[in-house]
């Protein structure tokens, strides 16, 4: 079994109604298992479902719910901390979709609080987020310098008493990675959502979404993403997308999602064979939640720091973090 | 997963797999008498899988997780599978139910009226109420009480009774050793046997009733009591609670009434019999 039970649920709500308790509970798990619950809940928001199903998507819908209110909170205390010194706070990814109500942040899953801002003002916005609260999650000095010196944000800083993470970006892709976005254009072509808070424009949520799922990522969590394009990509004119991805330096990027997202769930694409390995990688789950295709998992995680770090860096940095006692999954 | 079961343990219903029999068979003996949902649309998945692929086969070890989990979750020896699925089951419910407000406590039922009693692991309240469930009192959980945030009432949730050490020794006494689970040895808690509640227990486990009565138990010294203010309740309950948060205003709304209408006590008692003697004279002083 594979999630493309979950991701026909996800393209035809319908689809379901031929579901016996052993799909399910398959659906439940995997949509659990890829924080989709929620937006498979309000994806079948309407539909006859059976009486056990109920109560399970409405909670994952209150969940959502809440969710979305603590992370527009979080954004507002952001936008309250970097005031004083002049940062307008531009929201990247799910608080961004939540505070603008895309169609994308419908019940979707919401981690951290993710802002951008300029290269050089990153060590300002930290010390104003440090005065309203927030201090730095890792004391590993490995960590630390790691990040501040190859990575596209600083390390995850925490509230001290909300107990909620934010992630200062200054760019999109890690420093070396070989694709380098115009971060300066992103904020620049900005758009307010409201009072203080700002989001991407349409063409440049889409890049980012891509950025982060095919050019970057091991393609954990990759069918949730994956949906965030889908529903981006209705708000974009495709020729200025075009365009967009290329000043980027992410267009053959953008046009594997388009083929993907159609793919998985649109009307359909016609897939190379290297789209095909990645699809395969995304649906990697069984009908318990559990990864599946063990091998191909391992070696898009492999390839993930390939496209990070050249490959001596990778070695030192692999070695490092394996007697730190880290393992892959 | 290779072996699998379903459970309904009062509202909840969980499908648990395993990579290993044993911990399955072990659950099917002790759930016997409850209600045959296999095959069922089930709340919250659990899974038992090895920490790796070798620990499958060779010194074999749990890693529990499910539909909800802990990445730093201990690991555990397969010959404590039993409690794994257990607590397994109740990270399920600590981390994912929404549907009542979830209390870290015990709670019996007489008359239709219930007495729910809450404190840190250790405090007495499991032992206290496995007791309780041997004399006349309908034991309605051991480990999570949920109160309805509509109704107020206190629901069951009576799955198997985790005795830890001593206790262990003090219930076995008076319970029928097909009631009994296997003697789990030197866990991270110490000894743990499991003690399936008596059938009125089961069969009732859908029924709640109207709190009358909560207790802060405490083992090891005394006999005391005091009684405890609205504010403290307030506070130890919201502690007690893995759910209050992510409930938001309907738990603080169902929470206020509750330490307004239902009178606390803490008791502390140097023994099982003690405690028992306190409950009754407490639980007549309120009736």
């Amino acid at each position: 079994m594979s999630a493309a039970l979950l991701v026909m649920a996800l393209r035809d709500p319908a689809t379901t109604a031929a579901l016996d308790a052993a799909g399910w509970n398959s659906l439940i798990a995997m949509a659990r298992a890829e924080r989709l619950i929620g937006t498979l809940a309000f994806r079948l928001d309407g539909q006859a479902v059976p009486e056990a199903v109920r109560p399970i998507l409405a909670d994952a819908r209150e969940d959502a719910a809440r969710e979305a209110r603590q992370a527009i909170w979080e954004a507002d205390r952001a936008r309250a901390a970097l005031a004083p010194i002049g940062l307008p706070v531009i929201l990247l990814k799910g608080t961004a979709y939540a505070a603008a109500g895309l169609p994308a942040g419908r019940g979707r899953f919401i981690g951290d609080l993710d802002i951008l801002v300029p290269r050089d003002r990153i060590d300002a916005a930290a010390d104003a987020l440090i005065a309203a609260g927030w201090e730095w999650v890792k004391e590993d000095p490995y960590d630390d310098a790691y990040y501040r010196r190859w990575m596209h944000e600083l390390p995850p800083m925490i509230h001290t008493e909300r107990d909620r993470m934010i992630d200062v970006h200054h760019t999109v892709l890690p420093l070396t990675a070989r694709p380098t976005p115009d971060a300066a254009a992103m904020m620049a072509d900005a758009v307010l959502i409201t009072d203080g808070l700002y989001m991407l424009s349409a063409e440049d949520r889409v890049c980012h979404a891509v950025a982060h799922l095919l050019a970057d990522g091991d393609l954990q969590g990759g069918l949730r993403n994956l949906w965030d394009i889908r529903c981006l990509l209705a708000d974009v004119d495709l020729q200025a997308l075009e365009a967009r991805a290329a000043r980027h330096g992410i267009a053959p990027h953008v046009r594997q999602a388009q083929r993907l997202a159609a793919a998985i769930y649109g009307a359909g694409a016609r897939l190379t064979l290297w789209d095909r390995l990645v699809r395969a990688r995304l649906l990697a789950r069984n009908g318990w939640g559990q990864e599946t295709r063990k091998l191909l998992v391992f070696a898009f995680f492999v390839r993930s720091h390939w496209l990070r770090m050249p490959p001596l860096m990778l070695a030192r940095h692999l070695l490092t973090k394996w007697r730190k006692g880290h393992r892959p999954q | 997963m290779r072996h699998s079961l379903t459970l309904r343990i009062g509202p909840a219903t969980f499908r648990i797999g395993s990579a290993w029999a044993l911990p399955i068979d072990q659950l099917k003996r002790l759930y016997a008498d409850y209600p045959d949902v296999e095959g069922a649309i089930a709340d919250f998945t659990v899974r038992l899988q090895p920490t790796s692929a070798i620990r499958r086969w060779v010194r074999p070890s749990i890693f529990i997780t499910g539909d909800h989990g802990l990445a730093d979750a201990a690991p555990m020896s397969l010959a404590h599978g039993l409690l794994a699925a257990e607590m397994g089951m109740n990270l399920q419910m600590a981390l994912g139910w929404r549907r009542h407000l979830l209390l870290h406590a015990s709670s019996v039922e007489k008359d239709g009226r219930v007495l729910v009693m809450t404190g840190e692991s250790g405090s007495g309240k499991s032992t206290l109420a496995a007791q309780l469930g041997e004399r006349g009192w309908r034991l309605m959980g051991d480990e999570f009480a949920l109160l309805d945030l509509d109704s107020c009432a206190i629901l069951p949730f009576p799955r198997l009774v985790s005795l830890k050490n001593k206790a262990i020794e003090v219930i076995a006494g008076e319970v029928p050793g097909a009631r009994m689970g296997p003697l789990l040895g030197a866990t991270a808690k110490g000894d743990i046997r499991h003690m399936v509640p008596r059938a009125d227990a089961v069969a009732r486990m859908g029924e709640g009733g109207m709190p009358a009565l909560l207790l802060f138990p405490r083992f090891g010294s005394g006999p005391a009591e005091r009684p405890v203010g609205q504010g403290e309740v307030f506070m130890r309950l919201t502690q007690a609670s893995t759910n209050y948060v992510a409930l938001g205003e309907p738990a603080f709304a169902a929470l206020t009434r509750f330490v307004a209408q239902v009178p606390a006590r803490a008791i502390d008692f140097p023994s099982g019999e003690a405690a028992i003697a306190m409950v009754d004279r407490v639980w007549s002083e309120i009736a």
